[in-house]
């Protein structure tokens, strides 16, 4: 009896010796211009070629621009970025979806979209949000640079063996409730550092209710606890997805996915459980992710820190508070369901006058796909900015900023100090309650307007 | 890399991460070089203010709270650390991700228990002089009225020891990498 990560776990191990982490093999690299630069340097200072450029992908998206130019019009430092993951591609054999390209994006809502990311697969990137693609039943997680310059040269890696801890969610969600708010209730319950050293299984009937783009929210923030991946195992859902992708699923494949779900009776090292039909919309108050509270509920005490760069008090609801910026998008949220719901309570509605409302799509597909639905006439029309595909304000390496001292309603994955521009003050929301709230002008409940 | 003995720098914050360590605009550098550690925290009044004082100065052990390094996968995090020159970090935990990246950039991250920690920092507060031993070898810190236990992976502390890196140890197995590829 084994669990899903079990399975995918002894499937890739290809050795190990006593005192020494595992051998584990990866099926997929997802490569960005941030973390590899010095991983390409590295391996060519010992000679060494890209093993298996054929599971090595690349794009471009942490320091592109989101309005439209052109690389040589880009800041010289992004611009030298880009060029040196173009130039390492086009010497490796590396697949890239160059900036400015019909098929790039970011890159976690790439590799599912393509139709890279499968179940039973290991998935790695120089990204702590690689977490994202175990929403297909594969074990995916981040990497440093060195690790990157090991699957390069390798297509290995050397791991220890992670715990397992279930997260069961059961019951059903009520309206206005949505994969964002489950995450930021589970990360609240669990503590940035409650998951350190585990691998989250993602259970129950609330998660199984959730389409991809839900699950994927949810794998997507695992790291927020300190879990390297998050998983759910793979059923009708994620293959009715799979078989929409460019590469529809093999009956080969689908055999081995049907054998991938735990089994009865497998045991994990570490269970809790939530009731689904208790969730209401979650919003942050603080500076880290586990600092999310029900949308009505006054801000706790004992946070003084956070509250003093934050500029709130405890005792008192977010509820209501003036918002300055509303930011959709990021790997979390920026699938073309995350842009239906906001352009839902967008339609017929206006952006309030004292917010800038920012909508950036994950990828180029997605861009077309909402354009051919009308959602950017939504947005246009309701006075949002719609802009090129990026990682924008989730990260703010690209210019796109949030001022020091304002308050954002962000779809994104962090609040830390400054993340999404020096001084800046970030809430964690779902798009729904974004859009609410730039609707608004203020922290809103989106219970009213759905 | 056997003892190192230092002063230490204090930095009682819990739950550090990694865009404080080194904020995302320093993350367009294509190499190792120009990050500025704690960039956004060196303002008077700031946690990381004492970086810029002649009590940080030779310092190469940085004493820090819980959580040490959560958030991003960025190794310019260790890469910063290691070059304003430190080459340990004590706190009472550390995330994953950093731990390792940590490791592999020769900074050893020294976990502690909290009474340990609590210890350590009201000792440093008395004295600005107190220096802390780490001893790999024998995983002690020792300090004023402090002589800690400290966990590491073996295979971490053999690499950290003889020098010997992961990279190569992987290399070694290409044909047993090669023989698993080959069974699909
Ligand atoms: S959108 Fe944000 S979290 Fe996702 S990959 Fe880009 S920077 Fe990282």
């Amino acid at each position: 009896m084994k669990t899903l990560f079990e399975k995918v776990w002894s499937d890739h191990v290809v050795m190990q010796e006593p005192g020494s982490p595992a051998i584990l093999s990866i099926d997929l690299h997802l490569v960005h211009e941030v973390t590899s630069p010095q991983a390409f340097t590295g391996l060519e200072k010992r000679g060494l070629k890209v093993r298996r450029p054929e599971r090595t992908v690349a794009t471009m998206d942490h320091s592109t621009p989101t309005i439209k130019t052109s690389l040589p019009m880009l800041e010289p430092m992004a611009r030298k970025q880009l060029e040196t993951l173009a130039q390492n591609c086009e010497r490796h054999g590396i697949q890239l979806h160059a900036y400015g390209s019909d098929t790039t994006g970011i890159v976690h809502v790439l590799g599912p979209e393509r139709g890279l990311t499968r179940p039973g697969m290991t998935i790695v990137c120089g990204d702590s949000h690689t977490s994202t693609h175990g929403a297909f039943g594969a074990l995916a997680f981040g990497i440093g640079t060195s690790e990157v310059e090991h699957v390069l040269a390798t297509q290995c890696l050397l791991q220890h063996r992670p715990k397992t801890l279930e997260v069961r969610v059961d019951g059903r969600l009520g309206p206005g409730v949505t994969g964002k708010d489950v995450i930021l209730a589970i990360i609240a319950k669990l503590g940035v550092g409650g998951g350190t050293g585990f691998v989250i299984e993602y259970t129950g009937s609330a998660i199984r209710a959730l389409d991809m783009a839900g699950r994927m929210t949810v794998c997507n923030m695992s790291i927020e606890a300190g879990a390297r991946a998050g998983m759910i195992a793979p059923d009708d859902t994620t293959i009715d997805y799979l078989a929409r992708t460019r590469v529809p699923p093999t009956d080969r494949e689908l055999a081995k996915w049907r054998a991938l779900p735990t089994d009865e009776g497998a045991t994990f090292d570490r269970s809790i459980s939530l009731d689904a039909s208790e969730l209401v919309p979650m919003i942050t108050f603080g500076t880290m992710p586990d600092t999310g509270i029900p949308i009505d509920a006054p801000i706790p005490a004992g946070n003084d820190k956070a509250l003093a760069y934050m500029g709130l008090e405890a005792g008192r609801p977010l509820l209501g508070r003036d918002v300055d910026v509303v930011f959709v998008g990021s790997c979390t949220n920026s699938r073309i369901e995350d842009l239906r719901a906001a352009a839902g309570i967008l339609r017929g509605r206006h952006v309030a006058k004292n917010v800038r409302m920012l909508v950036v799509p994950g990828s180029m597909k997605i861009k077309r796909d909402a354009e051919a639905e009308g959602l950017d006439e939504v947005f246009r029309a309701a006075g949002a900015e719609w802009r090129e595909p990026g990682c924008s304000m989730c990260i703010a390496m690209n210019g796109d900023e949030v001022p020091a001292g304002k308050f954002a309603v962000s779809t994104s994955n962090r609040n830390f100090e400054g993340r999404q521009g020096k001084g800046a003050r970030t809430l964690l929301a779902s798009p729904l309650t974004a859009a609410a709230s730039a609707v608004a002008g203020k922290v809103a409940d989106p219970r009213t307007l759905v | 890399m056997e003892k190192i003995t230092s002063r230490v720098v204090p930095l009682p914050v819990d739950d550090v991460d990694t865009d404080q360590i080194i904020p995302a605009r320093f993350l367009k550098v294509t190499s190792r070089e120009g990050l500025i550690l704690f960039a956004d925290w060196r303002a008077p009044g700031k946690p990381a203010a004492i970086l810029d004082t002649d009590e940080a100065k030779g310092c190469e052990v940085l004493l820090a709270g819980r959580n040490f390094g959560c958030g991003s996968s960025r190794e310019h995090a260790p890469w910063a650390l290691v070059g304003a020159g430190f080459r340990a970090v004590i706190a009472a935990s550390f995330a994953d991700i950093f731990k390792g990246n940590a490791l592999k950039n020769g900074l050893l991250p020294v976990e502690v228990d909290e009474a340990t920690l609590a210890k350590l920092h009201a000792v440093r507060a008395s004295d600005p002089q107190m220096d802390v031993t780490i001893d790999l070898e024998a995983q002690l810190l020792l300090a004023p009225g402090v002589a800690a236990r400290f966990p590491i992976d073996p295979f971490a502390k053999r690499c950290l020891r003889d020098g010997v890196d992961e990279l190569g140890y992987l290399l070694a197995h290409l044909k047993e990498i090669e023989a698993h590829e080959a069974r699909g």
